[in-house]
């Protein structure tokens, strides 16, 4: 009786995992440009780091301010395997490389991770930072294993091509990435579905009754630890592969605020959160990154108002429509949206306008003022352009306000209407 | 296994507990045998969540000891105490909000039945803890919200899943800390029953302010005013007792 | 000797400094239970108006007006951005606190650009106060010791003498109990993250121009404010006093001495070679290793006596 319960559920499971599988195999073969298989490489790396964070934060009730330390290390170790492999002292495949960085992830899960899982909260963010401050201090201290200023560089080609696959081409190197993502992904779900990953969520919800049925903690804490540590170490090796070039910045606090941000913005309180915001984060930082040098506030502005309006992330936004798809009920959200979005795409508008011209003018104000925005050429030095963008941030706020407005008010109709009918 | 041979299942020698200067366990004396159900009353403010709470290892005790089927417990950790057969219940409910019922219970069981901290085994596929799971679920009325969040039950729901959480994961030695506080009459009738029936073969130790459960499931009533025990014996003697009266119980024991 | 008697007045200086700043951090984390993750950024805010106001107007004028208006920044960010995440938890407090920080560094990048400013001392300060032994000993140092123990006394004698100060004194252990006897504690609350982060400004205007002026220095700052807090002890601030004058002293020290442990063995006569196991780590010097003390620090703190040196709160 109980299993005839659960096969639909699993059936629907089996759909997802295939259909992403499929989506991660053919998507070369949709976007063929060398720049996004670039940015598909990067991003898949980005979900099983992102997903490792996850175990921590959204699992596990962990905020940690400095991951980058057992991807960074991860990758350290890898990079000098891979140098070793190809000087012939050790002899492994490259396919495998991912769990050498996985094994000194894991390893310095256990050096970290028993100290700093004795305490919760604040204090253990705290202390993730100050791990995260003292090992990137430490990259400095010895060029011989961190490579100094310049970093550890490789070659991931390395001895005779194996059926065809060297790790010369991206495609190689992409698909490679693929196989261990969907692995990780698949892992980590697993994961969660043990005793183990069931407990860390139990101690995240309410630490003291966990010890009231018998767990300890801090041992559960730390255990989380060990494998999220592993993941972010496999994570590093693909880096390793992916970029041939281990630097500091691997270990240190810019990578660990990305992936905080990559996981939060997507979504902590969900599985696939972390993938939906990997992907966001890596558009946001590769391709409006390659048209603004305002990228990184964009960003942090992104962060900011997800933290405030919607600390759920982008997967409790997609979530929250579910009851409402099923109610059909959308109809009712439509026009309420569509005035949100004209009116914040004048807002938008507006602030990028500002945030573009400002930098253009504390950079290049005496040299070179002209610019084009939207189109539009001008002098940034000019007292228009300013009084357009100004008056487009102004009076983009104002009427988005109201049209927020009529969100909420059609979103507190919807609610009542799906309450009565599941009443 | 040890604990067979041992007849008194609960003993608190000379424990006293101080929050910085003030004393608020003075000096309690206490056995429990085994299978007794034992009631704790008295006045509010005597201390009685206190002494939970020392037995449980929520608080370190400032002196003495407490021994738990013959082995001492003080400064032990809550988790080494309910891995020896301890187990309790709050007074302020404390399950995991954002679990199901179902969830809550297996979350219960699951050190009991030693899986530890496996993260190799599918929780789906322990068909013994899903089965306990299931029959606790039962035993405390529950199976039809098996799937609802904790957060949302009713009061009363949440006060028999704390009961349930309690109990799940086998503990011989059951701390009950007020079960019915806040609950109407059919409600407590209720639970009254159970607490009997969960409480069968096990030794129930409970902090209760409802008289009628108390005379009703009681083996025996220890009376707790300022922190000291005045008054240990059956329920018909403790009814009788002067000091008892004066202190709690006023000249009609209803 | 010289050396030591300027190094120690200069980790002095350095250490009052930074407990201008982990102060400021206390108060607002015993207060509001939200550890400021920004609070180093305040510092930068601080550096960075007092730049621009000191072109424009001079140094003196901007040692007044800087502080004020960061303080002002402080309490707009309370009252409109931190109330509301309070009700998410201590988690997302802190995740907003960071994704400020990160914010404010863009916004630097934005109108400052990405390299350090000339934020100087003023020639009126510029010079030395006395001579120890062979070293002018610089008056700007006298003058940030004195304006910082100024500050850090009328602070003090607020707090424990004035009407506010009481108010702000019992809010900071049972803020519901003032809120019950009708004293307005949210205002409190955005007067105290108001002051705190003026405090912090005010540390940047005095430091900024002894220090370098740039985007990073609120990252560099930061962490160092975040140990000196966890090994004073979160919550305490006599810990804090104590433990920002230890790592004052601690990196002033550090970052001037050369020696490293092979040097320390040939002193005793044994010979380390550059061949020997771990070769790398004992022919570091102490000053090579002066970032990561502050860290190793707080890393044995935590495993020997987590509560910090006087400890009273738990995070």
């Amino acid at each position: 009786m109980a299993k005839l319960k659960y096969t639909p559920f699993n059936l629907g499971r089996w759909l997802v995992w295939g259909g992403t599988a499929l989506v991660m195999i053919l998507l070369p073969f949709v976007f063929t440009e060398g720049f996004t298989l670039t940015l598909m490489s990067q991003i898949g790396i980005g979900v099983i780091f992102a997903l490792s964070y996850n175990m921590l934060l959204g699992q596990g009730g962990m905020l940690s301010f400095g991951h980058a330390v057992y991807s960074g290390l991860g990758a350290y170790f890898s990079v000098h395997a891979l140098n070793l492999m190809a000087k012939g002292s050790f002899v492994f495949p490259v396919t495998l490389l991912p769990l050498v960085g996985g094994a000194a992830g894991l390893v310095f899960g256990v050096v970290f991770g028993y100290v700093t899982t004795k305490k919760s909260g604040t204090t253990f963010a705290m202390i993730s930072l100050g791990i995260g401050e003292m090992v990137f201090a430490c990259s400095l201290m010895f060029p011989g294993f961190f490579g100094g200023e310049g970093g550890i560089t490789t070659n991931r080609v390395i001895g005779q091509p194996f059926l065809g696959i060297s790790y010369g081409p991206a495609i190689q190197v992409y698909y490679l990435i693929v196989a261990w993502t969907l692995a990780c992904m698949a892992a980590m779900f697993a994961w969660t579905q043990t005793p183990l990953g069931r407990m860390a969520n139990a101690v995240r919800d309410n630490p003291e009754r966990a010890e009231f049925v018998g767990y300890d903690t801090h041992m559960v804490r730390f255990l989380t630890l060990l494998i999220s540590s592993f993941f972010a170490g496999i994570a590093g090796g693909l880096n390793c592969i992916n970029y041939e070039i281990v630097t500091a910045e691997n270990v240190g606090a810019l990578r660990s605020a990305g992936v905080l941000m990559a996981t939060f913005i997507g979504g902590a309180g969900f599985f696939f959160g972390p993938i939906i915001g990997s992907i966001v984060f890596f558009i946001m930082v590769i391709a409006v990154g390659a048209m603004t040098k305002a990228w990184a506030f964009y960003l942090g502005l992104l962060f900011l108002l997800i933290v405030l309006y919607a600390p759920g992330g982008f997967a409790s936004l997609i979530v929250m429509h579910l009851p409402v798809l099923k109610a059909r009920l959308m109809h009712r959200l439509w026009l309420p949206y569509a005035a949100a979005l004209a009116t914040g795409a004048v807002l938008l508008a507006g602030l990028v306008s500002v945030v573009e011209m400002t930098y253009h003018y504390s950079l290049e104000s005496k040299t070179a003022p002209e610019m084009t925005l939207f189109g539009f050429a001008f002098n940034v030095t000019d007292t228009l352009p300013w009084a357009v963008a100004i008056g487009l941030l102004v009076g983009g706020f104002v009427i988005s306000r109201f049209a927020w407005k009529t969100v909420g008010r059609a979103w507190g109709d919807v609610v009542h209407v799906v309450q009565r009918q599941s009443a | 296994m040890k604990h067979q041979t041992i007849s008194t299942a609960v003993e608190l020698k000379a424990v006293t507990k101080s929050f910085g200067n003030t004393a608020i366990i003075r000096g309690v004396d206490l056995a429990v045998a085994r299978g007794e159900r034992h009631a704790m009353i008295g006045p509010n403010g005597a201390g009685k969540s206190t002494l939970f709470n020392l037995i449980s290892g929520r608080y370190p005790v400032s002196g003495g000891d407490i021994l738990v089927n013959g082995e001492s417990v003080a400064g032990l950790m809550p988790f080494e105490i309910n891995r020896k057969g301890l187990s309790r219940s709050f007074q302020v409910t404390n399950i995991f909000q954002r679990m199901s019922v179902f969830e809550n219970i297996r979350c219960a069981v699951l050190w009991s039945l030693g899986y530890k901290y496996s993260f190799w085994h599918r929780l789906g596929g322990l068909k013994d803890a899903n089965l306990r799971a299931e029959e606790v679920m039962e035993s405390i009325g529950l199976k039809r919200r098996r799937d609802t969040l904790a957060g949302v039950l009713s009061y009363a729901e949440q006060r028999a899943l704390e009961i349930g959480v309690t109990i799940a994961g086998g503990a011989e030695v059951i701390l009950l800390d007020e079960p019915t506080a806040g609950m109407s009459r059919s409600e407590t009738a209720d639970a009254v029953e159970l607490i009997r029936k969960v409480s069968q073969d096990k030794t129930l130790i409970m902090v209760e302010h409802d008289m009628g459960v108390v005379f009703n499931l009681a083996d025996r009533i220890s009376v707790l005013v300022y922190g000291e025990i005045i008054a240990c014996d059956v329920p018909e003697n403790i009814r009788g007792n002067k000091a008892v009266q004066e202190a709690y119980l006023g000249t009609e024991a209803h | 000797m010289e050396f030591f008697l300027i190094s120690t007045l200069n980790g002095i200086s350095y250490g009052l400094l930074l407990f201008m700043l982990s102060s400021g951090l206390t108060i607002i984390f015993s207060m509001m239970g939200v550890l400021n993750f920004a609070h180093a950024s305040f510092y930068m805010i601080g550096a960075y108006f007092a730049y621009q106001i000191s072109t424009v107007i001079g140094f003196w004028p901007a040692l007044v007006i800087a502080p004020l208006l960061v303080g002002v920044i402080g309490m707009m960010i309370e009252r409109h951005g931190l109330r509301s995440v309070h009700k998410y938890g201590h988690v997302a407090e802190l995740l907003f606190t960071f994704g400020l920080a990160y914010l404010i560094e863009e916004t630097i990048h934005l109108i400052w650009g990405r390299s350090s400013v000339e934020y100087r001392v003023p020639p009126s300060l510029d010079g030395a106060a006395f001579t120890l032994f062979t070293t002018e000993y610089p008056l700007y140092r006298v003058f940030m010791m004195a304006a910082s123990v100024f500050m850090l006394i009328s602070i003090y004698l607020t707090l424990t003498r004035s009407r506010i100060g009481l108010v702000i004194q019992a809010s900071l252990t049972h803020p519901q109990t003032v809120e019950a006897l009708g004293h307005n504690v949210p205002r409190v609350f955005m007067l105290v993250f108001g002051g705190g982060s003026a405090l912090a400004g005010l540390a940047g205007v005095i430091g900024g121009n002894a220090f370098v002026t740039e985007p990073g220095m609120a990252a560099a700052v930061g962490p160092i404010v975040f140990v000196i807090v966890v090994v004073g002890g979160m919550g305490s601030l006599a810990g804090a006093f104590i433990a920002s004058l230890l790592i004052g002293v601690l990196q002033t020290f550090s970052v001037a001495l050369d020696y490293s442990f092979i040097d320390l063995a040939a002193r005793l006569g044994i010979a380390i070679g550059p061949d020997a196991p771990f070769a790398a780590l004992w022919k570091l010097t102490i000053s090579q290793t002066a970032p990561v003390l502050p860290y190793l620090l707080m890393v044995l703190m935590l495993i020997f006596r987590p509560k910090g040196i006087m400890g009273t709160r738990e995070g």
